[in-house]
């Protein structure tokens, strides 16, 4: 008989050599990517050599660089606007006594993560194009709005967790200290949520760089972001210079992801 | 007004004012997220029951047409009304798809969720942090991936052909198989984070207890484990089952023109289809059940803490 | 089967039989610098249908040896033996030992019955038998009209009866206790205390109970080991840990005691002089030899106030308990003794501050330990 192992209440068997396969399964294709993004040849079959040909080429590529423009533009915008009114609501709805409504505008705010996105796209589609034309309007701004409405939620769970692990004695005592109301937000509440803030703004600018569906539906002709031009570009294969743009939007997102981690860590 | 009033009456004053004020900070994201989410839904709801535009659009004017034709269609040679089975394909593969997505899902993310909430605390968060890259990243970033992998000049067909393993490559590529690997594979994490919350929350001492009742390690599972941890596999099971159910991205990239899920055959009715109403109507009925199945879960998890 | 004996202790004319012993045991956590011995080569062999006390400060290692017995942890040396069978490498669940959790950990998604039925359903018993069986337990723990409740809408009385019927249930060779008081309040607790001594009587079995109240211990147990940094300092019946502790830190955690540093004077027949600051006691000669450095033990009950003889001491104030009064005295040289005056017995009115008095120790109560 073979030795048995001592005996351990959390150990299941099976359950550790699953998991190590699961986290081989969900690296294994982010790796293959990453490394064809790499690869100098022409044919995908074919390994050619550690290269930055296809980062050139996506760089030099005017409509990626349009495309890369818009998306930040957007991005920023919408996290701008989603972490200014998210900060607003969470000031709004947390450290409060209970009052008739909280929990409709918890609704409401988490609206978008509840709703599926296909028929918040539809919904935008309908409502835009008769605004489109009606008012003649076909700019970034119902891309801008869009993408605000469903940052905010991703902005507003942050900021609310923060405000709601914060010590409400701390505004007491500043008001003791003879603080106004203003003077008391610019100088306590203020700084002490900044980290929240700076987490939410965060995420929900990585949430608008990912969007694919709603922006595919709200946009203009000729109105790409990143993810939509990529996705026109699929025809039978990815293309080597896809593979290269999406390993730069990857980095980008471990680097805000590391980040956000950082920043939201528990220091005490 | 009275000259003075009770410290009570004063105080309940000063309170609703604090609350009204409280409130009004949260108006401009309420009307932000009416205009750009809400709101529109409506929007869909109405359009739901228009006739359809001769090119896109609708005419206005009721009918409830869209919503049977989500289930019934009118021959076109001798105009009598049959079973709309297309449909019924599109809704019973996403049904099924998102069903075996869900059950794959637990498959994998339970034993992984356990590991990771078993691991000491120093190692837990770098664990945590590998699942939750891949959740942050890009959806479609992550389809590509798949893409790269199950094609069929891709990593797996190449290595299993040059093993010996097989004479021709395998063809997964726009298959069903397809969009249930690339859905597994993309929401996965979704079922890891809340089991793992789960988990987390688990007292070990009631295994503990278990075994010294003379309860086997599948016992101790099946009859103790399990049961405590069922909030976090409904609601890792919702969060994967719904956004599977109304699935686009993944479909479209993966299971080619032919392999379409509600998802894909909404955004048919939008473009080339031509018929909004029968889109929005989908759209409505993708919703509802969506909703439900949120609300049992809201039903569920609300008998199971009563205090919480 | 052989019913389990009622005797708590077998006489001396018979060797005791011995349910549970450890052999050498050891357990060490971690590695290399952060290495710490939890158990540190412990023996113990605990007598079958006798109540045996774990005592001791928290992290002296009594729960660790507990676990290992329990089969949650595995001794990094030595071995366990059940009946006289090394089980050391049985897990828990094919160990014929039950344990009452510190924490209760009762199956919050399953009813009082159900939680109490379990370890019979695990060990297949047949449905009607454990139905049976389930309804004497919960009889034996006065809880006939909860059977159906879930356990939390219980009182932590009534939980901490549920793990007891539902470790009692499946008839344990052993039963372990993990500090099972300690969550309840005081009244509770001795109320607690009567009835797990009455549990015992009535089901004959083996309890090994571990806690950290020195009074729990010496009012429950049959035998008490005491243990301080994974060792057992001392076994034996509560008397004998009270009244002759082994060494300075059994007296010292184990009721109060003072302690007097001195060194053996003369020595004459069987009675030896030991010198203190303030004169010289008179004790047994057993064992020490002039000149040694030896500390003296006295309980404050055994601490005698008069007028004529003794050691000169002065009153340096009163703490009335009730019960009894605290003198707190000062000998000449500067160590300080308590004595304890009963209120009904001794003087009512205590002794001023700064009366000047003699301090002598009821004869044969004076401990004398080694340094």
């Amino acid at each position: 008989m073979a030795e048995r192992r001592p005996f351990s209440v959390t150990r299941l068997p099976g359950f550790t050599a699953i998991a190590l396969v699961t986290f081989a399964l969900l690296y294994a294709p982010i790796v293959t990517l990453v490394a064809y993004s790499f690869n100098g040849s022409e044919s995908i079959a074919v390994w050619g050599g550690f290269s930055w040909r296809w980062y050139g080429i996506a760089w030099q590529n005017t409509a990626v660089q349009e495309a890369t423009v818009r998306s930040l533009v957007i991005a920023t915008a919408a996290a701008a606007i989603a972490g200014t009114v998210a900060t607003l609501a969470a000031l709004g709805t947390t450290r409060t006594d209970r009052f008739r409504g909280r929990t409709l505008i918890y609704v409401l705010v988490n609206q978008p993560l509840m709703v599926p996105e296909i028929v918040t796209a539809v919904a935008l589609l309908i409502f835009f194009s008769g605004i489109r034309l009606a008012t003649g309007y076909a700019g970034l701004g119902y891309l801008i709005l869009a993408h605000s409405a469903f940052c905010v939620p991703f902005a507003y769970l942050p900021i609310r967790a923060r405000l709601e692990g914060m010590d409400l004695s701390l505004e007491t005592a500043a008001s003791d200290l003879y603080a106004d109301r203003f003077q008391t937000f610019r100088h306590v509440t203020l700084p002490l949520m900044a980290p929240g803030i700076v987490a939410g703004v965060m995420l929900a600018f990585i949430i608008s760089l990912d969007d694919v569906v709603i922006t595919e539906f709200v946009k203009s002709a000729g109105q790409d972001t990143l993810p939509t031009y990529m996705l026109g570009q699929l025809r039978r294969a990815v293309t080597p210079e896809v593979n290269a743009i999406s390993t730069a939007l990857l980095a980008l997102t471990v680097l805000l992801l590391t980040m956000f981690f950082l920043l939201t860590r528990k220091r005490d | 007004m009275p000259p003075a009033g009770t410290p009570a009456t004063t105080e309940a004053t000063i309170e609703a004012g604090r609350i009204r004020r409280n409130w009004l900070l949260a108006a401009p994201a309420l009307a932000l997220l009416l205009i750009g989410a809400s709101g529109p839904l409506l929007i869909v709801l109405v359009y739901s029951f228009l006739e359809p535009g001769d090119y896109s659009g609708v005419i206005w004017k009721f009918t409830p047409r869209a919503w049977f034709e989500i289930f019934l269609k009118r021959d076109i040679f001798d105009g009598t009304l049959g079973v709309a089975d297309a449909h019924l394909t599109i809704f019973w593969r996403s049904v099924r798809l998102s069903l075996l997505t869900t059950l794959i899902t637990i498959l994998l993310g339970f034993p992984t969720a356990w590991f990771i909430a078993t691991r000491p605390r120093s190692q837990r968060a770098l664990w945590l942090f590998l699942i939750t890259i891949p959740f942050w990243t890009n959806l479609l970033i992550r389809t590509f991936a798949i893409m790269e992998v199950i094609r069929n000049q891709g990593v797996m067909n190449t290595v299993l052909l040059q093993a010996g393993l097989i004479a021709e490559p395998i063809q997964i590529l726009y298959t069903d198989t397809a969009v249930l690997i690339g859905m597994t594979y993309v929401y996965l994490p979704l079922m890891v984070l809340p089991l793992y919350a789960a988990i987390d929350r688990f007292d070990f001492r009631l295994a503990e207890a278990g075994y010294d009742l003379y309860a086997s390690r599948l016992q101790v599972l099946r009859r103790v484990i399990l049961p405590l941890v069922r909030p976090g596999l409904i609601a890792g099971s919702i969060l994967v089952f719904v956004p599977s159910l109304g699935a686009y991205v993944t479909p479209r990239v993966l299971g080619g023109g032919k392999n379409m899920m509600i998802g894909n055959f909404i955004e048919l009715q939008f473009g080339q289809g031509r018929n909004w109403p029968l889109g929005a109507a989908l759209s409505m009925l993708l919703l509802l059940i969506v909703m439900a199945a949120l609300l049992v879960y809201v039903r569920v998890s609300g008998r199971e803490n009563p205090h919480g | 089967m052989v019913p389990p004996s009622l005797q708590p202790a077998a006489g001396p004319s018979e060797t005791p039989r011995i349910a549970v012993e450890a052999r050498n045991a050891s357990k060490a956590f971690g590695q290399g610098d952060a290495l710490t011995r939890a158990l540190d080569d412990v023996s113990v062999a605990i007598r079958k249908g006798e109540f045996f006390t774990l005592l001791g400060p928290s992290g002296c290692g009594k729960t660790t040896l507990l676990r290992l017995i329990a089969g949650f942890d595995t001794p990094t040396g030595g071995s366990i033996l059940l009946n006289g069978r090394d089980i050391t490498a049985d897990p828990p669940n094919r160990r014929p030992v039950n344990t009452v959790f510190q924490s209760y950990a009762l199956f919050p998604h399953l009813t009082v019955l159900q939680n109490i039925r379990f370890g019979l359903d695990m060990l297949g018993r047949k449905r009607a038998e454990a139905d049976a069986r389930a309804a004497e337990m919960l009889a034996l723990v006065r809880l006939e009209g909860f059977a159906s409740r879930r356990t939390a809408q219980l009182s932590g009385g009534q939980q901490q009866r549920v793990a007891l019927a539902r470790a009692l249930a499946p008839e344990p060779e052993v039963l372990l206790l993990d500090e099972p008081l300690s969550a309840l309040d005081l009244k509770l607790r001795k109320e607690m205390q009567r009835e797990l001594k009455r549990l015992q009587r009535e089901t004959g079995i083996t309890f090994v109970f571990v806690t950290h109240d020195q009074e729990e211990a010496l009012t429950m147990s049959d035998r008490i080991g005491v243990m301080q940094g994974g060792r057992i300092l001392q076994i034996g019946p509560p008397r004998e840990i009270y009244n002759q502790p082994a060494n300075r830190f059994v007296a010292d955690f184990i009721g109060e005691t003072n302690f007097l540093d001195g060194e053996v004077g003369a020595i004459a027949g069987d009675t030896a002089t030991i010198e203190l600051a303030a004169g010289s006691v008179t004790v047994r000669s057993a064992g020490l030899d002039r000149g040694q450095k030896v500390t003296l033990a006295i309980r404050p009950e055994q601490v005698r106030i008069g007028e004529a003889e003794g050691l000169p001491a002065v009153v340096t104030g009163n703490v009335y308990f009730g019960t009894d009064t605290h003198c707190h005295l000062e000998l000449s040289g500067g160590a300080g003794v308590v004595a304890r005056l009963q209120s009904a017995a001794d003087d009512a009115t205590p002794l001023g501050e700064g009366t000047a008095v003699r301090v002598s120790f009821t004869p044969g109560s004076v401990q004398v330990l080694a340094d």
